[in-house]
């Protein structure tokens, strides 16, 4: 029973990871850059569901909507402002710069916010799942997540497969050049996939601090570089990947600390994800990519 | 060929102006500081300035001259920081602190080249992000690892646990070396500037010397093109791994000066996490990829630039943070390059149309 | 040819920022220079001249993290020391000198904690309030030590951190804490099965854990379940109250700060595990976490020297000046930097320190006080030192009934 309760524990940590990762897959598998800066929009996300449902005693979907739309707009405007013009630059500029806007946005949030904890009220307001008399407690905001995840997977994948501007980030994630010969606007379509995953960000946001309740301008750095393992894990740039890497890293996670060693949990979570890139170099659904002479 | 005997090629006068420029900055400063012009806090970080620029050089010679994205150089200066703090801990009392850091140098590089080179088998073998996130998981690994070593040396020799200090069963005059999370407290002072410049100097010498013998062309070979540098015989892994390997081992050495510079020495995520992993490639990519001297003026400048901007209270780091992308997009973007250029030619231009009446 | 075109480029760009970068340094320490006119006579031991420049001020540096992910202790430490400092110039300063108080961010990593320190050194400071974490302050007392200035670290817990005759502090040391902890539950008989869930990462957590173990040995106390976590996985608790449960722990002893014991006490609830939780000083604050439903922290016990809502004047009179400043209620660490003030204050006054005293001389006059001098502070009441730098003050048991401390 109590391994039913860790495995249950583990996929509502990894849900989240998952929901995190599914952003972080669909930037870098358009724009081709790891956006370090992702966890911090999170956190952003959170702040601003924090301030309206808490604080101003807006209607929790009204909050997690506003919240949605702050995100959009900051994540387009930081593509626009601090990635943009490194379009074409060596990647590891943008790496950098996305450090910068990461740092940029934890000390934005610091000195609006402070440096005090917060805790955020739970939006997932429904009753919790018992199973066999209490024994076996799942948590509504678990189950909310996991289902905010597939549909979100499902739908990123309609979206890409079966949209035209869908479409256009395939196009333009496999060749920009080419992309833009055929007539697609590849500044406009990158903006897009920003405004998708930063929106995605917030609703992220708003489900980590539901299920993880303490908010501080960090809350989204730990959990966002953990979803970018996970979404390596599961073969970045894939849709499903994402979503499988990042349960199966929260079940590992608290697995290891059950059975293993709680001290090195962390070493371990580590230790699988290099094993399983040494087998599967790309990843567990990753694509093999043929190397061109 | 020619100018092996004749005058100093390009790339050995350009390797004389780096050292030139760290033997200058070195002199100017040990004259400042005589003369009392230098405040406590330049002083106090003159150590870190060598550590940094260390640690950036050694960090390019992964990502400039090898092509590969390193995150985990952070976890080898920690493994070069806890071996050698340990050896000079524990030899504080018999041994005479010049042979004691020569020691814990060796020891230091010596076990950050040995996990780099464990490291490296596997994980060389990955390619771009993918071999980012392995090497930053690895960093993360090596930094839960020591926060869970419990180390002590007592009558009866060396004791050792993955759990607690307890389990240990130390007698009671035994010393604890390392102990956990708390680290080891009580390292011998034996960093300073003149070290750390020397051990810069060294540093740059064998990256610089490495550059250009022939495993270094051959590295650069495998990294400009690995198809054909395999074609043409090249062994790519064996390349490959000693470039990796050495550079482990000067990012070990940066972790000796940092370790004998401070009383107290912790695996945290501030100092020995992916974070400082970033921070090093920060300096890289700033100070220009495969460029040495730049490795070591950015990590200067930017080990600076938090402390300049104290007066600024609590804004310092927020303008940090702006600062750094100013700088990158200063640097990187294509239309600043371009900008840069036409203004530069449209200056030249003027000066010969000045020279010209 | 592109890429050497681009570090020709980056050269020139590189030499602009050296320009700049130099033009910043220089103009840094010339205003350092300035100051030094200032304090010229505490830096350099043998001239005391006249000192008519730095005539009735007394300069005390902080250091404490303002930025990172534990800013919300050097905050409040530096919140409750600039209160104290307040309070005191109100009434006429130390000795008839107006204190002055700079608090330098140390980002929780020792060697920008010696770098605060060196700030603070070119500013002037004579004597030292930090640093607020136990591994910055260690580093700290290093340079202290061999400048010979006199320290006294608020909440700097490990027990090195007043290793050298020049530091004191304020709070408990860890060990203290472990062992009281482990007294009182065996005393009380408030179990006798226990589980410890604490930061493995973290220096004050692991160093309470350590003593806590070894003294709950020799109380027979059993300690079922021990788990740890790191500062890199400090979200999901469940496994490790999943396994404290399962060993049939009755009482869950909590030696970690309030931000991680806020999601394990939300966590807890989830669970419906109904044990007893037991914590040390740095489960105060827990009530005044933003929004925190404080009915999750019914029942819990803990050690602590300070509590924002007790009733004596001293603290009611903090209590209301900081939610004035600062719009939030103070934690232990503000109590802490604010009993750190006030202790100095004590001291200088015994130790009659006057505006023309060099560092050293400063250093070793307050080294020597100290052990004479009793405060009655925030953190407790006649508060004495020994000369080791530990202080003596009894730990108070609170319980936290109806969203509130209740003495036990």
């Amino acid at each position: 029973m109590s391994f039913a309760a860790h495995l249950i524990s583990g996929i509502s940590l990894g849900s989240v990871y998952a929901l995190i990762a599914l952003g972080y897959t669909m930037v870098y598998g358009i724009a081709k850059m790891l956006n370090f800066a992702h966890g911090d929009v999170i956190m952003i996300g959170g702040y601003v569901v924090f301030v309206t449902v808490s604080g101003m005693g807006m209607n929790p979907l009204a909050g997690i909507v506003v919240s949605m739309a702050a995100c959009t707009v900051l994540g387009v405007v930081i593509e626009r402002v601090a990635y943009r013009p490194l379009r074409g630059a060596s990647p590891l500029a943008v790496l950098i710069t996305a450090i910068g806007v990461s740092y940029l946005l934890q000390n934005i949030a610091l000195l609006a916010f402070g440096s005090d904890p917060k805790a955020f009220s739970n939006v997932v307001t429904l009753p919790n799942l018992e199973l066999f008399d209490g024994q076996l407690v799942i948590k509504s905001v678990t189950v909310v997540t996991v289902a905010v995840s597939v549909v979100v997977m499902i739908g990123l994948t309609l979206f890409v497969k079966k949209t035209k501007i869908g479409r256009a980030m395939t196009a333009v994630s496999e060749d920009k050049g080419a992309a833009q010969l055929m007539g697609i606007n590849v500044n406009g379509t990158i903006a897009v996939t920003f405004a998708i995953g930063s929106s995605l960000a917030a609703l992220a946001g708003v489900l980590l601090c539901s299920a993880y309740p303490s908010l501080t301008p960090y809350t989204g750095s730990m959990p966002g570089i953990k979803a970018f393992v996970a979404a390596v894990f599961g073969g970045i740039g894939s849709i499903p990947g994402a979503f499988i890497g990042g349960i199966l890293l929260g079940v590992i996670e608290n697995l290891s600390k059950a059975y293993i060693s709680s001290q090195l949990a962390d070493a371990i979570v580590f230790s699988i994800l290099i094993i399983v890139l040494l087998v599967k170099p790309t990843g567990l659904l990753g694509k093999q990519v043929q190397e061109k002479v | 060929m020619k100018t092996k005997a004749g005058k100093l090629s390009k790339t050995a006068k350009n390797d004389m102006i780096t050292y030139g420029m760290v033997i200058a900055a070195y002199i100017i400063v040990q004259i400042l500081v005589s003369t009392g012009h230098v405040s406590s806090l330049v002083q106090g970080l003159l150590v870190p300035f060598c550590t940094y620029s260390i640690v950036a050089v050694a960090l390019n010679l992964t990502v400039g001259i090898l092509g590969e994205l390193s995150l985990g150089h952070a976890g080898f200066m920690c493994v070069g920081a806890f071996t050698s703090a340990v050896f000079s801990l524990a030899c504080k009392e018999t041994l005479p602190s010049v042979p004691r850091f020569a020691a814990a140098l060796l020891i230091g590089a010596a076990s950050a080249a040995l996990v780099g080179f464990l490291v490296g088998v596997p994980v060389l073998r990955l390619k771009g992000d993918y071999l980012a996130i392995v090497t930053l998981a690895f960093g993360e690994i090596i930094k839960n690892i020591i926060n869970a070593i419990y180390l002590g040396v007592d009558a009866e020799g060396l004791h050792f646990s993955m759990k607690d200090a307890l389990s240990l069963g130390m007698s009671e005059d035994g010393l604890m070396l390392i102990k956990g999370a708390q680290g080891v407290t009580g390292a011998p002072h034996d960093s300073n500037f003149t070290v750390g410049v020397v051990l810069l100097l060294i540093t740059l010498f064998i990256v610089q010397h490495f550059i250009r013998s022939r495993t270094g062309r051959a590295v650069m070979a495998i990294r400009d093109n690995r198809i054909a540098a395999e074609s043409v015989g090249i062994n790519i892994t064996k390349y490959k791994l000693i470039a990796f390997t050495i550079s482990a081992s000067l990012a070990g050495v940066a972790g000796v000066l940092y370790a004998h510079n401070l009383s107290t020495l912790n695996a945290l995520p501030k100092n020995f996490g992916y974070n400082m992993s970033i921070l090093i490639l920060v300096f890289v990519v700033l100070g220009g990829i495969g460029n040495m001297r730049g490795s070591v003026i950015a990590a200067v400048l930017l080990t600076l630039l938090p402390e300049v901007l104290r007066s600024l209270n609590d804004y310092r780091m927020l303008i940090y943070a702006v600062v750094l992308i100013v700088m990158m997009i200063f640097n990187w973007s294509p239309n600043m390059i371009f900008l840069r250029k036409r203004v530069r030619q449209r200056l030249a231009a003027g000066r010969e149309a000045g020279e010209e009446v | 040819m592109k890429k050497k075109l681009l570090s020709l480029v980056l050269a020139g760009a590189m030499t602009a920022a050296v320009v700049t970068g130099c033009g910043n340094s220089a103009s840094g320490s010339q205003t350092s220079d300035g100051a030094d006119s200032q304090t010229e006579e505490s830096a350099a031991d043998s001239q005391t001249s006249d000192g008519a420049s730095s005539g009735d001020t007394f300069k005390i540096g902080g250091i404490g993290p303002l930025t990172g992910s534990a800013a919300v202790y050097g905050v409040a430490a530096m919140n409750g020391s600039q209160i104290a400092v307040d309070e005191i110039n109100a009434a006429g300063g130390i000795n008839g000198m107006t204190v002055e108080l700079n608090f330098q961010d140390d980002e929780l990593d020792a060697e920008k904690s010696v770098n605060a320190y060196n700030v603070l050194k070119d500013w002037g400071a004579q004597v030292i309030d930090g640093s607020v974490t136990s591994a910055c302050s260690i580093a700290v007392s290093d340079k202290t030590h061999e400048d010979q200035m006199f320290q006294l670290t608020p909440s700097g817990s490990a027990v090195d951190c007043v290793q050298y005759d020049n530091a004191f502090r304020i709070c408990f040391s860890d060990p203290n804490q472990g062992i009281a902890s482990a007294q009182y539950i065996s005393e009380n008989k408030l179990a006798s099965k226990i589980a410890v869930i604490y930061d493995s990462s973290d220096v004050y957590s692991s160093g309470i854990y350590e003593k806590f173990a070894q003294e709950a040995a020799s109380q027979s106390l059993e300690i079922v379940y021990a788990g740890a976590f790191t500062a890199d996985s400090n979200k999901d608790f469940s496994v490790q109250l999943q396994k404290a449960k399962d060993a049939g722990a009755e009482l869950v002893f909590l030696p970690i700060y309030y931000t991680e014991a806020s999601l394990i006490l939300t966590q807890a609830a989830d669970m419906g595990l109904d044990v007893q939780f037991f914590g040390c000083d740095g489960l105060d604050g827990i009530l005044d976490v933003e929004n925190f439903d404080v009915s999750l922290a019914e029942g819990v016990m803990l050690l602590t020297p300070f509590a924002a809502d007790a009733t004596d004047a001293l603290t009611v009179k903090f209590v209301e000046a900081y939610q004035e400043k600062y719009g939030e209620t103070p934690n232990q660490f503000a109590a802490d930097g604010y009993d750190t003030i006030y202790t100095i204050k004590a001291a200088a006054e015994k130790a009659g320190i006057t505006a023309g005293m060099s560092t050293e001389e400063i250093c070793a006059a307050l080294t020597a006080a100290m052990p004479e001098i009793t405060v009655d502070g925030l953190t407790g009441e006649g508060i004495t030192w020994d000369a080791s730098g530990e202080p003596s003050k009894a730990p108070k048991a609170v319980v936290i009934k109806d969203g509130a401390y209740a003495a036990m």
